[in-house]
């Protein structure tokens, strides 16, 4: 399944999109996802961190498992205040 | 009370939502933006949010801190877009019985907001720009390698 991925802030302005398709396995999990996004933008972050996920407006775990049509949007830490 | 805004915030606002008969404290808290980050000057901060995830967090936030400190009042008003240096870009307004519950309460809200609100601050130097608190996503220099 091709699932649109959101990206705000620090990941928007490394990927130059506010938006990108990703593919993915059906039954593929939120770990799954974010390795491919990782294949398709090695620039996004870096190895050693944690590229936190929403699923449907809520943080999800990376064994979380994705359906056609979620809402998917990619954390970069936050800072508001 | 949630408000997510691009408009300037007045810290009226959450305090009269938060004001009644039955308390004896309103406890406010006021993010205010600041004009330097490490001897560099910052010219002005651009706040990105997630709209519906930060409104949902934001809500969140208010439940679990009225429920921890047993009060029944608690406004939240964030703002986002371009903020001025000295502007306010957050308030937060507790109304409690009794104080100490209401400063303890107005704190634990703060940093939940900013442990779990999907908002994003931009500093904005003369000379470049940084998101805050992405240090962690900086890519490593490439290691020296010494010749023998």
């Amino acid at each position: 399944m091709e699932l649109k991925v959101r990206l705000f802030a620090l990941y928007r302005e490394r990927a130059g999109s506010s938006t990108i398709a990703v593919a993915v396995q059906d039954g593929a999990t939120v770990a799954d996802l974010t390795a491919e996004v990782r294949r398709q933008l090695p620039n996004l972050a870096p190895p050693e961190v944690n590229i936190v996920v929403a699923v449907n407006a809520d943080y999800a775990d990376p064994d979380v498992i994705l359906r056609p049509g979620d809402d998917v949007c990619l954390i970069p830490p936050v800072s508001g205040g | 009370m949630i408000e997510l805004t691009y408009d300037i915030l007045n810290p009226a606002k959450a305090t009269d939502a938060v004001r009644r008969d039955t308390n004896g404290a309103v406890v406010t808290f006021l993010g205010t933006t600041r004009d330097n980050f490490e001897g560099k000057s910052v010219l002005t901060l651009e706040y990105e949010a997630f709209d519906e995830m930060a409104v949902k967090k934001l809500e969140e936030v208010r439940q679990e801190v009225m429920a921890e400190f047993g009060l029944e009042q608690l406004a939240i008003s964030h703002r986002i877009g371009t903020v001025g240096i000295g502007e306010i870009s957050l308030v937060v307004a507790v109304g409690s019985p009794h104080r100490k519950e209401g400063f303890l309460a107005c704190q634990k809200a703060v940093d939940r907001i900013k442990e779990v609100v999907p908002i994003w601050k931009k500093e904005v130097y003369q000379d470049g720009s940084r998101w805050v608190a992405c240090e962690d996503h900086e890519f490593a220099p490439p290691e020296h390698r010494h010749a023998h």
